[in-house]
């Protein structure tokens, strides 16, 4: 099939960026998205010209490191996959396709499809963790966790980190990404001493770094690609008022 | 080169314990002044990251990625051994060294693995610690599998996502020492050199990938945990950007690098289906648990697998391994489908591929058992081919995955250089010629968590030196010497694209120096390879500049080195005239087509000096001595 790609390019954070039209030739069904850009970009270079940049890894879905709006929606159409694991099938000859980068305050856009989220590190930096130094450990089995806790924390700590929520919030508020850290270390009695502490640094160390609040508008969930649930946000909500209160009172 | 493996005296058991006492101290007083670099953020960069920290060091980590959490590691599936015994199946400390000993074709050293194994238990309870989300049994104890070939349950897990769990475990002790400014993160930057100062690892020299700039940095002590090389294939499960770029320049200022043909080739992958192919996917090999492998027992069978009767499927694994089945061990589960194929039973359209089949599982457990166990591996199979595995088999094909070679480290995990320390799987140690299921992860961290923070501190006990200035002779030198290589890449302006030479290379190491090898083979790729590395450097062209973001000049500098490391794995491949786990060479096979040792010729490891451009590099060999598990011929029968 043949498509036409309309993609962001942006030569640095200062340029003001325009969408290209490039032709995507002889594109297969079994290719994957990204696959699709390669030889697209192979092609730019045996003509001299820059390939556009954009950044991935495992192309597995795991890394976190891919990212892109397809027409409109992060990480494009599939339901619960990151935009490397999305494959042409999904696309029939003649297709327009735009392709654009994160948009969000707290994502800086690099070059093209490359946007900076090391402020979902420093939300980390600040809670999101716990405090266990090595070698000091009690026997893994000395404290038993119910299956379903284990498992709703392992929930919340599928989160890849892409930053898809925060593209797809109308208010660019990285909530979701933030829940899912704190309801992960919180559900479980190993992140319990360090709950209350943790939930009041991450938010404010989120709400430092550029992001807007939270006004429940759900599109987070919609766009996450490991089903992140916006119940782990009013999870939040609650350690975050019981710790504002404890810490109050 | 001197090899000395500094293996401590004494029975296996206590070689540990008696080495921790041995060694000298830091006073805890003085810590803070002692300066490590640490390359790499994936299990066991960041947990030597985060331990350094803790034990009072200054810590500097580099990570050519955004963000740590994006190291390699992220993608490990199935699960990570350790010796708990809580299945109270008979598992035991000396029961998973004598298999990991035995699963390495005996070309591992017995003290490190002991080691390994005793630490293994550590690591578990560290990671419950910090809150790794393992599965649990309704009991609220932990759960385990049995895995890659292990005839006991030994093998923790976090669904289809143990590497994931375990790294942002060590992903978040790591940020925490950030957070408290313990750990200076230097994400997004490159090392391309190693600096040395009178023979001692005392710095590296790093490209910004934003920025461009090259700069220098300095420290008491260098730990690479780089990861592996299995992207010198071209095609791999590997991520991307997994490259050998840090270890290949270590080992150019002098670190020895060991068994570099020692390559693993994992049996479960989905095939390729076309050249534009950027990546293989690993399929968990806990998916061997509970599928069947098989081909039609009629070459060239075209019909779809359902239609093929039961009497016409040939279950190999089973049939030529009775008591294994289809949990023999990794080498050879790979070459069998490799036969398999070779031999015309393979399916799918390129015909490179077997039969994983699930409809027996599904049948005796039901689909929701399977879809608990295996979920999320059976959605990325339907997203990624379109078919669907509960209804009709998987199809799977061996892809390169590990690499046991790396560089040379003595009992401390220290390289022949000193003061530079390599931890993870950037290091030759302790898997031999075939890695075991879930004992990479087991290694990573026994190194970062518990091996390296203290034998790294015996080192700069008795090592430490003065502070070194920036613009030290030798500092500056090293990054003129990177400067000047990224300009003579940038400069490139020929005609082939740098990922068409890559893509060449890959099917070279691939068709030579794969799953099978010959002395004919090895030496065709031999004559290739300079040749290839030539018209890189004369044809290739790298589009761009050097002071923004530039993914061509990244790729290209990266590939420049698997250019010579594929030269280097070839000289070992040809040198090692025996069989051994995944180092398969066709002139030594058994009668059945097993790999034959040579016990007498190469209990040995090969470590190689690199002498020059122009000159080739030299064989050091580091005995093998066995004291504990006899060398036999390996029989899964
Ligand atoms: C798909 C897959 C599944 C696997 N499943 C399992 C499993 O179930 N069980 C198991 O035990 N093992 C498994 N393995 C193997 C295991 O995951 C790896 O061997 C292990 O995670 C490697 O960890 P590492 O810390 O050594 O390296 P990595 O995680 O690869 O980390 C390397 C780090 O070094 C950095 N780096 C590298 N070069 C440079 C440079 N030049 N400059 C700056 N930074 C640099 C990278 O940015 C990264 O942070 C699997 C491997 C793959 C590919
Ligand atoms: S919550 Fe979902 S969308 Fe947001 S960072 Fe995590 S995985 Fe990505
Ligand atoms: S590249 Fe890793 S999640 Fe897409």
């Amino acid at each position: 099939m043949n498509l036409t790609l309309h993609v962001w390019r942006q030569a640095s954070p200062d340029d003001r960026g325009r969408f290209v039209t490039y032709e995507a030739l002889d594109v297969e069904a079994h290719m994957s998205f990204l696959e699709m850009l390669d030889v697209v970009n192979e092609g730019l270079e045996e003509r001299g010209e820059e390939p556009i940049a954009f950044d991935h890894d495992c192309r597995e879905g795991i890394c976190g490191t891919c990212g892109m709006v397809v027409n409109g929606r992060p990480h494009g159409p599939w339901k619960r996959t990151t935009v490397c694991q999305l494959h042409m099938r999904e696309y029939r000859d003649g297709d327009d396709i735009w392709i654009e980068p994160w948009r969000a305050a707290g994502f800086p856009v690099i070059r093209d499809l490359v946007v900076d989220r090391t402020s979902l590190d420093r939300i980390v930096a600040a809670g999101g963790f716990i405090s266990a130094r090595t070698g000091s450990a009690p026997d893994a089995n000395a404290i038993p966790v119910p299956k379903a806790h284990a498992e709703r924390a392992m929930d919340a700590a599928s989160c890849i980190g892409c930053g898809a929520c925060v593209a797809a919030c109308p208010n660019a508020s990285a909530m979701l990404f933030t829940s899912a850290k704190v309801a992960h270390l919180n559900l479980l009695p190993q992140g319990r001493p360090e709950k209350a502490m943790r939930v009041i640094d991450m938010v404010l160390q989120m709400e430092a770094e550029n992001f807007g609040s939270c006004t429940n508008h759900g599109a987070c969930e919609t766009a996450c690609p490991k089903d992140i649930s916006v119940d782990f946000i009013a999870l939040l909500n609650r350690d975050y008022l019981s710790a504002a209160v404890g810490r109050s009172g | 080169m001197k090899l000395d493996s500094r293996i401590p005296s004494g029975p296996i058991a206590q070689k540990w314990d008696q080495h921790k006492f041995e060694m000298k101290l830091v006073n805890p007083a003085n810590k803070r002044k002692h300066h490590v670099i640490v390359v790499g953020s994936g299990l066991a960069g960041a947990s030597a990251a985060a331990t350094l920290a803790e034990l009072g060091y200054a810590v500097t980590c580099f990570t050519y990625h955004d963000s740590p959490r994006r190291a390699h590691s992220i993608a490990a599936q199935g699960g990570i051994n350790a010796a708990k015994n809580y299945q109270g199946d008979g598992d035991s400390i000396y029961r998973l060294f004598y298999d990991t000993v035995k699963g390495g074709d005996f070309r591992s050293r017995e003290a490190n693995v002991y080691r390994l194994a005793q630490l293994s238990v550590n690591i578990i309870d560290q990671a419950v610690a910090q809150g790794v989300p393992f599965a649990r049994e309704y009991g609220g104890m932990l759960a385990n599998r049995s895995f890659g070939g292990a005839q006991v349950s030994r093998t923790f897990y976090a669904r289809g996502q143990t590497g994931q769990q375990l790294l942002l475990g060590a992903y978040q002790a790591l940020m925490k020492q950030v957070g408290s400014g313990a750990v200076r993160l230097r994400p997004m930057k490159e090392m391309h050199d190693l600096i040395l100062v009178d023979g001692h690892a005392r710095g590296i020299v790093t490209r910004d990938l934003i920025s461009g700039e090259i700069e220098s940095w300095t420290a008491d002590a260098v730990v690479l945990g780089t990861g592996g090389y299995s992207n010198v294939f071209y095609l791999s499960t590997n991520a991307m950007k997994c490259n050998v770029t840090a270890a290949w320049r270590a080992h150019k200022r002098g670190a020895g690098f060991a068994n570099p043909c020692f390559t693993q080739i994992h049996p479960t992958c989905i095939p390729v289906s076309g050249e534009y192919q950027s990546k293989l996917t690993l399929m968990s090999e806990s998916l061997r648990n509970d599928g069947r492998i098989w081909v039609p027992r009629n070459a060239g069978d075209g019909r779809a697998p359902n239609e093929i009767s039961a009497a016409d499927r040939d279950y190999y694994l089973e049939r030529m391994y009775p008591s294994f089945g289809n949990l023999v061990p990794r080498d050879l589960a790979s070459r069998r489908a490799k036969d398999m194929c070779d031999d015309g039973y393979g399916v799918g359209s390129s015909g490179r591929g077997v039969y994983l089949d699930f409809a027996d599982a599904i049948e005796r457990l039901g689909e929701e058992a399977i879809r608990e166990r295996y979920g999320n591996l059976f959605e990325m199979y339907e997203r990624i081919t379109g078919e669907n595995p509960y209804g009709q088999p998987m199809r799977i094909y061996p892809a390169p995955h590990y690499t046991m070679g790396g560089l040379w480290v003595d009992y401390n995990l220290m390289s022949t250089i000193p003061g530079l320390h390599v931890i993870g799987e950037a290091n030759f140690s302790d898997h031999g010629a075939n890695r075991l299921g879930a004992s990479a992860l087991m290694q990573g961290l026994a190194d970062g968590y518990f091996i390296l923070p203290y034998t790294i501190g015996d080192y700069i006990a008795r090592h430490a030196g003065d502070p070194i200035a920036p613009d030290h002779p030798d500092v500056a030198g090293t990054v003129e010497g990177v400067k000047s290589r990224t300009a003579r890449l940038l400069a490139m302006d020929g005609n082939r694209t740098v990922e068409s030479v890559h893509r060449e290379l890959g099917r070279l190491m691939w068709d030579n120096c794969g799953m099978a090898r010959t002395a004919t083979g090895l030496r065709t790729a031999l004559e290739r390879i300079p040749t290839l590395r030539e018209e890189f450097w004369e044809d290739a062209k790298v589009v761009g500049g050097g002071g923004t973001l530039n993914q061509v000049l990244e790729r290209a500098a990266r590939v420049a080195d698997f250019l010579e490391l594929g030269e280097l794995m070839c000289r070992d491949a040809l040198a090692r005239e025996e069989s051994c786990g995944g180092h398969f060479r066709e002139e030594h096979q058994t009668p059945e087509g097993e790999a034959k040792r040579n016990d007498d010729g190469f209990s040995h490891a090969s470590v190689w000096g690199y002498t020059g451009e122009d000159s080739a590099p030299v064989e050091h060999r580091e005995p093998l001595e066995f004291e504990y598990v006899t060398p036999s011929q390996r029989s899964y029968k």
